[in-house]
């Protein structure tokens, strides 16, 4: 078996005519890893998986894999393993042949392709359909074939395309399960790329969060989900609350206290501000806590507008006294019209650059 | 390519045999009708009372006559398969969009849009004998005599061509481009090289496609007629089997044998139409048939 990459580094920029997709997009990152590129459609992820898989050139820049160079490759000879959005199979061939194609292409004996695709059949949990064409397989099975037939080759390095975005929902659980099974088993490296935040965050062992072609942050699943460096990522990790403001003390550690439109807010921040800049306070829905004494720190009242049943807790849309609209997820059931006291717990506030300070990280 | 075909069968009530009766009507008045009309003309030979095959024997006897079928053929053959290649050829290297597609595009359809007269006349000012392409190479020193591009053979398949190839060209364009580029990325992905993308994923997909355009084009070059006469030698080398017919019917007044050549002329048609899908039959077997069992 082929084995897996040890290390991937790149730097790529990549125009259409004079729209610049990707500007200056570089990565380095160990083998054997699940590395996901996250960011809204548009922000240049897809772009930027096609130019490592050598089906679309770069205007400028390099691809290295385990110090060699690579990116003037043609896509043939990179031996990677790519997989569709939607799901690419070759609709006149039967399953078999499918994922037999890239091994009779490297001349392989007959028995040895028949043994790797029955075994891969059984790896992606489909024997026995081998004789089927891929119109007559759901989504979900064609989406295994396109995997078994990007795995059969041991490629050294897996490319995932939102490969599961035109699954239902129930069935995109089931096949990320699949695919981190796989990787993990298999000890691959991939590159996923999505918009899915959820999937980026169970899937990967290293996020890379892109907004208009360039890398806004990268990190861990957990540093990402819990430290975003920018209000844009905050945004995209579920910070659905944001308070201008300005800071007015810096405490011990990454204590931050700051006031503006008639609110003090303390919270923490990975920062470097001084007393008296304009910063973002952020906290996500859900860690707001209903209810409590309006007299501590952090407390806030508010008037319930809206209120959505999602089961398990309600989602609310709020509107400060001193201003200003406020999202809640709690399990508190609020009534519209109620008036009620809302806490941002401090460790639960983040502040952050303004946007379009080049808050990246 | 499969689709998926639906269970139900359709339900045929009186509502929508009423709706459809219009159409139907007026493929009965203008197609079937005449059609099968000329089938009986063709039939029942002026000379003659009742049915008789006089007209087919006639024409199958007759050198001057049947000659035409393989003139014809000489015409329609090379011609089909010149037009489908080089618009393969074009098509196959667009279909991701190229550098001023559109106005190459309609350069293209321009001479479609004009007509074969105009075309022919142009061909016949361009091409003849003392047409700018002659007195060009001429004045280049390139030429010593005129070439003979107009009134034979070459004259024809030129005129065939330029009516046919925007075309044909258009249609396998629509045909190709509406391949999923995401199938041909994942042949290159797993070793494909441009070539194996190409034989072995690209033309199988696209072999409908191709044998619909050999189909039109074929049936429009071997019914060929004004391009024949403007450009060719309608009493020799490219009297072509529609000529045949048209001179029985409008110079001979003998619509008899006018429409039994017609019938010869729809079943060679046919045949052709036949041996085309049978083809295509074959090559999409061959391009799936791979190493290991299927």
């Amino acid at each position: 078996m082929k084995e897996t990459i040890d290390s991937l580094r790149f730097r790529i920029t990549k125009r259409f005519g004079t729209k610049t997709v990707l500007q200056d997009f570089g990565l380095e990152v160990r083998g054997k890893q699940f590395i996901t590129f996250l960011g809204p459609s548009g922000c240049g992820k897809s772009t930027a998986l096609n130019i490592i898989a050598g089906l679309i050139p770069a205007t400028d820049g390099e691809v290295w894999i385990d110090g060699e160079r690579i990116d003037h490759l043609p896509p043939e000879k990179r031996g990677f393993g790519m997989v569709f959005q939607n799901y690419a199979l070759f609709p006149h061939m039967t399953v078999f042949a499918n994922i037999a194609f890239g091994l009779q292409l490297q001349r392989r004996p007959t028995a040895e392709i028949a043994e790797r695709v029955q075994q891969m059949l059984d790896l992606v949990q489909l024997p026995g359909f081998e004789g089927r064409y891929p119109g007559q397989l759901s989504g979900g099975q064609q989406q295994r074939i396109a995997i078994a037939r990007a795995l059969v080759l041991h490629p050294r390095l897996m490319l995932l395309d939102e490969p599961l975005s035109n699954l239902d929902a129930k069935l995109r659980i089931e096949m990320r399960a699949e695919i981190k099974r796989l990787h993990t088993s298999l000890g691959l490296t991939s590159i996923y790329v999505t918009h899915d935040q959820t999937e980026a965050l169970s899937l990967s062992d290293w996020v890379v969060v892109m907004k208009d072609g360039i890398l806004m942050q990268e990190g861990l699943p957990q540093e990402i989900h819990d430290q975003p460096a920018s209000v844009f990522v905050a945004d995209f990790m579920g910070f659905r609350n944001f308070f201008p403001i300005q800071v007015v003390a810096l405490g011990p550690d990454t204590d931050v206290e700051a006031t503006g439109n008639g609110m003090k807010i303390r919270g923490k921040t990975r920062h470097t501000f001084a007393p008296g800049a304009s910063v973002v306070a952020a906290i996500r829905p859900d860690d707001i806590v209903v209810g409590g004494d309006a007299r501590t720190p952090n407390a806030f009242r508010a008037k319930v507008d809206i209120v959505e049943y999602l089961g398990r807790e309600d989602e609310a849309i709020l509107t400060l006294e001193v201003g200003g609209r406020l999202w809640v997820r709690t399990a508190a059931r609020l009534v519209p019209g109620e008036n009620v006291t809302v806490v941002f717990p401090p460790d639960r506030v983040i502040f952050l650059p303004p946007e379009g300070s080049g808050g990246t990280a | 390519m499969r689709r998926a075909r639906t269970g139900e069968p359709s339900e045929l009530d009186l509502m929508a045999i009423a709706c459809l009766l219009p159409s139907l009507l007026y493929v009965f008045v203008l197609f079937i009708y005449p059609f099968l009309y000329g089938i009986y003309l063709s039939v029942h030979p002026l000379k003659v009372d009742g049915f008789s095959l006089a007209n087919y024997i006639a024409f199958f006897t007759d050198q001057y006559q049947y000659k035409t079928v393989g003139i014809t053929f000489r015409l329609a053959v090379p011609n089909t398969i010149v037009v489908v290649a080089i618009s393969l050829l074009f098509a196959y290297n667009m279909r991701r969009g190229i550098w001023l597609e559109r106005t190459i595009t309609t350069i293209l359809v321009l001479p479609i849009s004009l007509g074969v007269i105009l075309l022919g006349q142009g061909i016949l000012g361009f091409y003849g004998g003392k047409g700018w392409f002659n007195q060009m190479l001429l004045g280049l020193g390139l030429l010593e005599d005129s070439l003979v591009l107009t009134h034979n053979f070459t004259g024809v398949m030129l005129s065939l061509f330029m009516q046919q190839f925007p075309f044909c060209f258009l249609m396998l364009l629509g045909y190709i481009s509406g391949i999923d580029p995401s199938i041909e990325n994942s042949a290159r992905t797993l070793g494909a090289n441009p070539w194996t993308v190409f034989h072995r994923v690209m033309l199988p997909l696209i072999a409908p496609g191709l044998a619909i355009a050999f189909a039109l084009v074929f049936v429009m070059s071997f019914a060929t007629f004004p391009s024949a006469i403007l450009l060719g030698q309608p009493s020799g080398a490219t009297r072509t089997i529609a000529i045949a017919a048209y001179t029985q019917a409008f110079e001979m007044f003998d619509m008899s044998y006018a429409s039994a050549i017609a019938v010869i002329m729809g079943i060679f048609q046919l045949a052709g139409l036949l041996v085309i899908i049978l083809l295509r039959k074959r090559m999409v077997t061959a391009a799936t048939m791979g190493v290991g069992k299927r």
